[in-house]
């Protein structure tokens, strides 16, 4: 893309830009420490993650802070103006999904017996495929790559999968052990946080996709 | 090169139509082939750096570059379908349906009532005192001028503030009735309140008048439009919806423009 006669406004976008990757690469850990926390049953890992959240928190506003800035000062048009906007509505779902880590996190401690405790087993790789989502969709924000968008918004369906085989193993794994009943309804609200992780990283992906192309990805649902 | 129309346009009836229309400055090209469809449903904006060519397509519409002795006009330009270059055509006449508005303001150095009278009576419109006194308020009253003047009609216009100048200078194209407004950067030696005024009253003629409006403010063109034309080196290189051209334009030379890229 090429430079802005006013080179100010390259350097605003450039940090704007910046604030979102910084955010992102902050919940895209976050994910993954809050499920090692929750496997392995780490509290200073959860600790950890609590901690961040306030940190993404801060990044958020301070992403709005700029945005406004932006919009007031530089009027920005066209590929700008969807850049800007989508900044501001990334910034949003980012948070969003540390609030889904740090709700993982907190639920780190309700989880009794853990080594007993089979169906924990399985979060592993959801929240692997989670992460992934969260890490290709900051990729294709990067270089504005509206064609890897469109294949985080596909793997959505992997994370869908794996949300209902987790439901049937645990709601089954509930029957034949109502000792751990209690334990198993957190882990359920654990993969549904996985789950909305996976679908806010969509989101993300269709901004991404709009702020490229100025359309929204098709809807391969319908 | 042609120009990329955008696809979603309807169909609109075209009240001046320019065909393949190049101009000539002597041997230099500063038009190059250049055709659109002017409809009185919509403000139709021209954007484009300096030179690019918009001032002198505006003015080919109502033969303004006649006076320029080195300016040659190739390709066809029809108002209502009639060619406003054939050689049978009254171009005093044709101004005062195709009316203009400059840059700088540039009122008569006459009263304010005379300025607007002065079209109507050279033009016959007018049958006598009280129908000019009606079309002189009614011209003042539609370019939003009237209350400001009304109790005195008799000062120099030049007396005026330069947004009331340059509201009169719109009045005065109004008075002769014409059927399509050209303006060119009126609102480039106001102040912003000026400049809303402005606007303001173009959105009230939207509909009543086909106008065409060339601007260097991007947002003035975003603000008044409802079509935009790029031009660039004197070709028109996009036009489309003002929407469209503003948030999500065809080409990238229209978008390094508007962006604020253009080198």
């Amino acid at each position: 893309m090429n430079e802005h006669t006013v080179k100010a406004f390259d350097e605003d976008i450039t940090r704007l830009r910046g604030l979102i990757a910084e955010m992102g690469g902050l919940a895209e850990l976050s994910i993954q420490e809050a499920l090692e926390a929750m496997i392995r049953g780490d509290d200073d890992l959860a600790a950890g993650v609590i901690k961040r959240d306030i940190k993404i928190d801060a990044l958020e506003s301070e992403v709005d802070k700029l945005a406004v800035r932006i919009i007031a000062l530089r009027a920005p048009m066209a590929d700008d103006l969807r850049e800007v906007i989508a900044a501001l509505k990334i910034a949003g779902v980012v948070e969003r999904i540390g609030d889904y880590s740090k709700n993982i996190a907190k639920r780190v401690s309700d989880i009794e017996d853990r080594k007993k405790f089979e169906p924990l087993t399985l979060l592993g790789a959801m929240g692997e495929a989670a992460s992934e989502m969260v890490h290709d969709v900051l990729t294709a924000y990067a270089s504005r790559d509206p064609v890897l968008a469109r294949e985080v918004i596909a793997s959505d369906e992997k994370v869908d999968a794996f949300y209902n085989s987790i439901f049937r193993n645990v709601v089954s794994y509930m029957v034949e052990n109502p000792a751990t009943i209690s334990s198993a309804a957190q882990l359920l609200f654990v993969a549904r946080n996985i789950e909305r992780i996976g679908d806010h990283a969509t989101n993300v992906a269709e901004m991404v996709h709009f702020a490229a192309t100025g359309v929204y990805p098709p809807d391969e649902d319908v | 090169m042609v120009t990329v129309i955008h696809p979603n346009l309807e169909d609109t009836d075209a009240k001046m139509r320019a065909k393949d229309v190049s101009v000539y400055y002597g041997d230099k090209m500063a038009i190059d082939n250049v055709s659109i469809d002017i409809p009185t449903e919509y403000v139709t904006a021209f954007i484009g750096p300096s030179g690019c060519g918009k001032s002198t397509f505006l003015r080919t519409m109502n033969r303004m570059n006649d006076t320029i002795p080195s300016a040659r006009v190739e390709g066809n330009i029809t108002l209502d379908g009639e060619d406003i270059y054939s050689p049978q055509l009254d171009v005093v006449q044709l101004r005062a349906r195709v009316g203009m508005v400059f840059q700088k303001p540039n009122p008569f150095p006459k009263s304010i009532y005379d300025n607007i009278a002065y079209g109507p009576k050279i033009h016959g419109i007018a049958e006598g005192k009280d129908e000019l006194d009606a079309i002189v308020e009614k011209s003042l009253q539609r370019a939003g001028l009237w209350n400001e003047v009304k109790d005195r009609l008799n000062d120099s216009g030049t007396a005026l503030s330069g947004g009331q100048q340059q509201r009169l200078c719109i009045a005065r194209a109004i008075a002769v009735d014409p059927e399509v407004i050209l303006m060119d950067e009126p609102c480039s030696a106001l102040d912003p309140i000026a400049t809303a005024k402005i606007e303001e009253l173009i959105d009230d003629l939207n509909g009543r008048y086909a106008i065409v409006i060339v601007t260097h403010s991007m947002q003035q063109a975003a603000r008044v439009s409802q079509r935009t034309a790029f031009f660039h080196l004197g070709k028109m290189v996009e036009y489309g919806r003002t929407t469209d051209i503003f948030t999500n334009p065809l080409e990238q030379r229209t978008q390094d423009y508007i962006t604020g890229r253009y080198g």
